[in-house]
């Protein structure tokens, strides 16, 4: 997977370096911004309040 | 075969990635949020304000700061006659909670609501809806978090009867003070009843409640904090001596 799109990436060695550096970047503030917050609402673990449920 | 393996490795990434978002990014992030919301906030005095000016005036390094106490004529020790606000529209932030016992420069905005994405994790602290506001005769009851987000409720074990917990809004300053705490199951809801403990009956005081989980890191069991308005006193004549330091 990562293999096939190290190939499929255009330019020098460096420049796959960067471009995937920057996809990396992407990815992490995307799950941080969004999807972890998201998912951590849902999980059980972090409750403080008194409820019926 | 090499396929499954990267899956399991990305899979475990993910899963400790998001670790380190939970434990230490939440807190970045809320904190910011936070520091923000106070900041935006235009209270006769600047909630934030006092911890600094209090650390000048207990320290004997420079020219003596003078922190305006509000006078003693201004103090009214009862609920009766306290401005009470209207329920505020959910995550709206109506006012600041103060806890010398957590530091004189503790100091977190308390909003509407105890839905977790939409105020108790970017916001802070909750106000229970339906129950009573500051001041109000009846249970003013807050959720916060004990880890992570900002975790305004850390530390909740720390208090001590007789504590005070100030409250903060547009229009005046509650001081209340801390009677009992106790820890609880999670579905505990005689905790935010308007006499606090006692579901049904009719509430004679103003009660303040701060709720949050425990132990820490788990959602076992909760923390429960009670307290009884002492006094309130109205907005712009200075600060609650109990907020500042060396008063």
């Amino acid at each position: 997977m990562y293999a096939w799109i190290w190939r499929r990436l255009p330019g020098p060695w460096w420049m796959r370096a960067i471009t995937s550096a920057l996809a990396i970047v992407v990815v992490v503030l995307v799950l941080f911004e969004w999807v972890f917050p998201e998912v951590s609402a849902l999980l059980p673990f972090q409750e403080q309040t008194v409820t019926n449920g | 075969m090499a396929i499954t393996g990267e899956v399991f490795i990305t899979a475990g990434l993910i899963l400790g990635l998001f670790v380190v978002w939970q434990l230490f990014y939440t807190d970045v992030q809320s904190g910011r949020t936070q520091a923000a919301v106070l900041d935006s906030l235009s209270f006769p005095e600047q909630a934030g304000v006092a911890a600094s000016a209090g650390v000048a005036a207990g320290s004997d390094v420079g020219a003596p700061d003078v922190v305006k106490v509000i006078p003693e004529a201004l103090k009214v020790y009862s609920p009766q006659g306290a401005p009470v606000m209207p329920e505020q529209a959910e995550a709206t932030t109506f006012g600041a909670l103060y806890v010398p016992r957590w530091g004189f420069d503790y100091v977190k905005p308390i909003s509407e609501g105890t839905d977790r994405r939409r105020v108790l994790d970017p916001l802070g602290i909750g106000r229970y809806s339906g129950t009573a506001m500051p001041g109000e005769v009846g249970n003013f009851a807050l959720a916060g978090h004990r880890t992570t987000y900002g975790k305004p409720f850390t530390d909740i074990q720390t208090l001590e009867v007789g504590d005070p917990l100030v409250v903060q809004t547009d229009a005046a300053w509650y001081v209340y003070r801390v009677t009992e705490y106790h820890i609880v199951d999670p579905t505990y809801m005689a905790a935010i009843a308007p006499t606090p403990d006692f579901p049904g009956v009719a509430p004679t005081v103003a009660s303040i409640t701060l709720t949050t989980c425990h132990p820490r890191y788990s959602a076992k069991q909760r923390y429960i904090v009670h307290g009884e308005l002492e006094y309130w006193a109205p907005a712009g004549q200075g600060y609650p001596s109990e907020i500042v330091e060396g008063a």
